[in-house]
């Protein structure tokens, strides 16, 4: 009995935190009930209100800000998005995890079988086009470097800036995690399915190789193309047929040598939301949400 | 009566079970650990995990090499002992035996804050302020290095090795440093030849679970130092990238297939991991009941 | 000679000084980077609104709300099992192998690193027992992550009640059993209300472990059930400090996000803190 008073002290406390929270959840609830009930001029859905997409890192700046705009027009759909790589979102499609699957690279023949087998059916979407930047901070010299050059860079063969007509300084190599749909695409179109160095910087996500890059003026990156921003520079390319600059405009022609389709990918001919949702990223509309997240409309 | 008998001995098997519910939980979680990680071996021979020095987990053909992970984790790990030891002991007997007992009742809480702050905050005040400063003041390619995690690392044992020091010294009886005193000893002589080594054995439990809180932290290691997969040298090592057994874990974990030889190789990291902190844990446990002091 | 020890001493305190120094200028240097940077993040749209443009712009409100249920949801279940846990231990158990297995367990379990945890709680409750990737996976894998640090604070708390306490009203003829539940536990709960506390700030912070079993990347809804997926504030911080577009431009909601992580742990902690000195100092009396 020492501690009466504190224990009531203690559990009044604790009620009034319990009430501050709850208040709190409730906050929301009342926001999202006004935003359901203000807007009646969406279009209408029908089937599941709820769709999971899962996959590439690429695709997901992509996705995020399409389920955003879809979901403004049509407040009772919800669509949840998560990243984790271009292998997840097809190995979770094939579990039937998710309705659809991100990924920034094709599906693998080893993959199709596995869906097969479980009696899933993967049918793929070209939803926008992506193209890949070598990225280096503003400060190197270097404005171009040539496949074989690149290639020595990011195998182990060179390992100064000067070597390859920039200054004597140690290169700091950045790639993405092994999981990555770019870490893999990079692997086959640049290293021609030869290992990365093992000493490279593995980050975890796009954004941080755009950090390191930044603030380190040694450092060399890829990156998708909606990631570029003034903190680093773009490298021109020359894969044998002259130096191109990454451009929207040699991107979407063609000329750019790393550049390639994203895809998404769901079990046999979508219904309901998901029909829906992809009919919407594939009208103007929605491509012209794809160039405003830095991508390139597939048309 | 035999009512009032049996409610006892109902409520008492309540209680034995929430007890044994801990036993169960680390049962489990062995289990668990163990049988996924134990499926790599079914593809992969155990030998190469132990030996191989590469960790390519997605080329062909795959390597699975524990090496260069657990000697990253161990350079961190040593490291980060090397910098917080000292100075958590250091800041231990200030606390205790020369602070103002006002000034310690306010350093004790002020360094207990360090134990409060989420790792992914230690992460991210790393990857914004430390990186850039250790590249430039140390004139080397990347500031995401190994000593980088060394430093965040120290800084989060040290509450664990100061307040579990703090303990230790001062629970050493208050005759023993008076005895020394009176022997015309000073102050500082009492404590380094005296209080110090009474202590030692507590003050080596707090490194142990230092050492264990270091080896086990994930998200600052990830976001710090690099994670590329090499084995590092000593000392040339640490102002070099390094994954870690942890960052390797929360790196790669979200981006696997579930059941493939990927997924088994982080189970079998993760039992490596949990096997190593067990082994510390029981040691640092070991060490702290065989020379606790009995007053 | 004697001249000699004195300024030997003089060193060495300076020495301990300078440490001590040192690990209070960290507390303070990291503390003053994320308050200077953040507090001008802050706002109450901050914490009550969704995130917009891809997370470059809005609030923080689901993450908020996702650390919330997460700690709801383990300590609705790690406070009981601890506290019962702590009751059979100290009031109940005698010294044997079986008591020896709870220790042990229970040592081990607070050492285990959180990311083993969190490949645990992805091995057990998203895929064997089926609760997928949710706010139930993650709860309960946390629940297990602080059940030793309830444990151990609550068998502190029950071990501050003097014996002469249980010694009297077992002579009375009381059960032993009324004796815990009307003598040792009103005196013993703040105590272990306090551990339950300390574990709250433990459970905000932690990413590894959620990583693993649910925490989402985005999500354009709050949770609707314990089947979802969540925002958590600590994993919004690694997500913004890591990947998206423009990590430059969105510094200041990161340190907005850092601060009030920090808030929320650092008042659990003072909270827990100040409520286990006041309850010593009366039990002292």
């Amino acid at each position: 009995m020492i501690s009466g008073k504190l224990l009531k002290n203690i559990s009044i406390c604790s009620v009034v935190l319990l009430i501050v929270a709850a208040a709190f959840i409730g906050i929301g609830c009342v926001d999202q009930e006004k935003t359901t009930t203000g807007d009646d001029t969406g279009e209408e859905v029908t089937g599941s209100q709820s769709i999971m997409i899962k996959g590439s890192d690429t695709v997901l700046p992509l996705s995020q800000a399409e389920s955003e705009e879809f979901m403004y027009a049509n407040p009772e759909a919800s669509i949840t998005v998560i990243g984790g790589g271009s292998g997840v979102g097809i190995a979770a499609l094939i579990d039937g995890e998710v309705d659809i699957a991100m990924a920034s690279r094709q599906i693998k023949d080893s993959e199709i079988e596995n869906a097969q087998a479980n009696g899933i059916d993967p049918v793929e979407y070209d939803i926008a086009w992506d193209g890949i930047a070598v990225v280096v901070n503003p400060e190197n010299p270097v404005t171009e470097l040539t496949f074989d050059q690149l290639k020595s860079i990011y195998d182990g063969s060179v390992s100064n800036w000067a070597d390859v007509g920039g200054e004597d300084l140690t290169i700091t190599v950045i790639t993405r995690d092994s999981s990555s749909g770019t870490y893999g695409y990079f692997q086959e179109e640049v290293l021609l399915d030869e290992e990365y160095r093992a000493d490279a910087l593995v980050q975890p996500a796009t954004g941080a190789i755009v950090q390191e890059v930044a603030q380190n003026t040694g450092a060399i990156g890829y990156i998708g193309y909606a990631y570029l921003d003034d903190s680093i520079t773009a490298l021109a390319l020359d894969a044998g047929e002259g130096s191109v600059e990454a451009t929207p405009e040699n991107i979407i022609a063609g000329t750019y040598p790393l550049a390639r389709p994203l895809h998404y990918y769901t079990d046999g001919e979508p219904t309901g939301l998901a029909k829906e949702y992809i009919d919407y990223v594939m009208s103007s509309t929605g491509q012209d949400i794809v160039s405003d997240v830095g991508y390139f409309p597939v048309n | 009566m035999l009512n009032r008998q049996l409610k006892e001995k109902g409520i008492e098997s309540l209680l034995f079970a929430a007890g044994a519910a801990a036993v169960l939980a680390l049962f489990l979680l062995c289990i668990f650990l163990f049988k996924d990680g134990l499926l790599l071996f079914e593809n992969y021979p155990i030998s190469s995990f132990l030996t191989d020095t590469k960790w390519y987990p997605t080329s062909e053909p795959e390597h699975f090499g524990l090496l260069p992970l657990l000697l990253g984790s161990l350079i961190v790990t040593v490291g980060a002992i090397l910098f917080s030891v000292p100075l958590g002991i250091a800041t231990a007997i200030y606390i205790s035996e020369l602070a103002d007992p006002k000034i310690s009742n306010i350093l004790k809480p002020v360094t207990e804050i360090l134990a409060g702050i989420p790792s992914v905050v230690y992460g991210f005040f790393g990857l914004v302020i430390l990186v850039p400063i250790v590249q430039k003041t140390l004139q080397i390619p990347t500031g995401q290095t190994a000593l980088t995690g060394s430093i965040m690392l120290g800084i989060m044992a040290l509450p664990t090795i100061i307040s579990i020091s703090e303990d230790a010294i001062s629970s050493v009886p208050r005759s023993i440093k008076e005895g020394s005193l009176a022997l015309g000893s000073t102050k500082w002589q009492t404590i380094y030849k005296v209080t110090v080594p009474a202590a030692l054995s507590g003050i080596s439990a707090a490194v142990m679970l230092g050492v264990g809180r270091a080896i086990g932290e994930t998200m600052t290691v990830m976001m710090v130092t690099g994670n590329s997969a090499v084995i590092p040298g000593f000392p040339s090592g640490l102002f070099a990238p390094v994954r870690t057994m942890t960052a390797t874990i929360a790196l790669e974990m979200g981006e696997v297939p579930q059941g493939s030889d990927h997924f088994h190789a982080l189970f079998a990291i993760g039992s490596v991991l949990f096997i190593t902190t067990f082994i510390i844990n029981i040691i640092a446990n070991y060490i702290k009941r065989r020379y606790r002091f009995n007053l | 000679m004697f001249s000699n020890a004195k300024l030997n001493e003089k060193i060495a305190f300076g020495l301990l000084k300078i440490a001590t120094g040192m690990v209070v200028a960290f507390v303070l240097v990291i503390l003053y980077y994320i308050v200077s940077n953040g507090y001008s993040a802050i706002s109450i749209e901050f914490i009550t609104e969704m995130p917009r443009s891809r997370m470059t712009e809005g609030g923080i409100y689901p993450a908020i709300v996702g650390t919330l249920y997460l700690i709801i949801g383990s300590i609705a279940v790690a406070m009981p099992l601890g506290m019962l846990a702590a009751i059979y231990l100290t009031e109940y158990s005698k010294p044997g192998k079986t008591t020896w297995a709870i220790e042990m367990a229970i040592n081990n379990l607070a050492g285990t690193p959180s990311v083993v945890f969190g490949l645990f709680g992805l091995a057990m409750f998203v895929k064997y027992l089926g609760f997928g990737a949710s706010i139930l996976s993650a709860s309960l894998t946390l629940a297990l992550l602080i059940l030793p640090v309830i444990i151990r604070a609550s068998q502190e708390a029950l071990l501050t009640v003097p014996k002469e306490y249980r010694e009297a009203s077992l002579a009375l003829g009381v059960t032993k059993w009324e004796t815990i539940r009307k003598v040792v536990l009103p005196s013993a709960i703040p105590g272990m209300i306090t551990g339950a506390i300390l574990s709250i700030g433990r459970v905000a912070g932690e990413t590894a472990p959620i990583l693993l079993t649910g925490a989402a990347y985005f999500l354009p809804r709050l949770p609707d059930s314990i089947y979802s997926q969540f925002m958590a504030l600590p994993y919004h911080l690694y997500v913004l400090a890591t990947s998206g577009t423009s990590i430059a431009q969105t510094r200041p909601i990161q340190y907005g996000t850092a601060l009030i992580l920090l808030i929320i742990v650092l008042c659990v902690n003072i909270v827990a803190v100040s409520v286990r000195s006041h309850y010593r100092k009366k039990l002292k009396r």
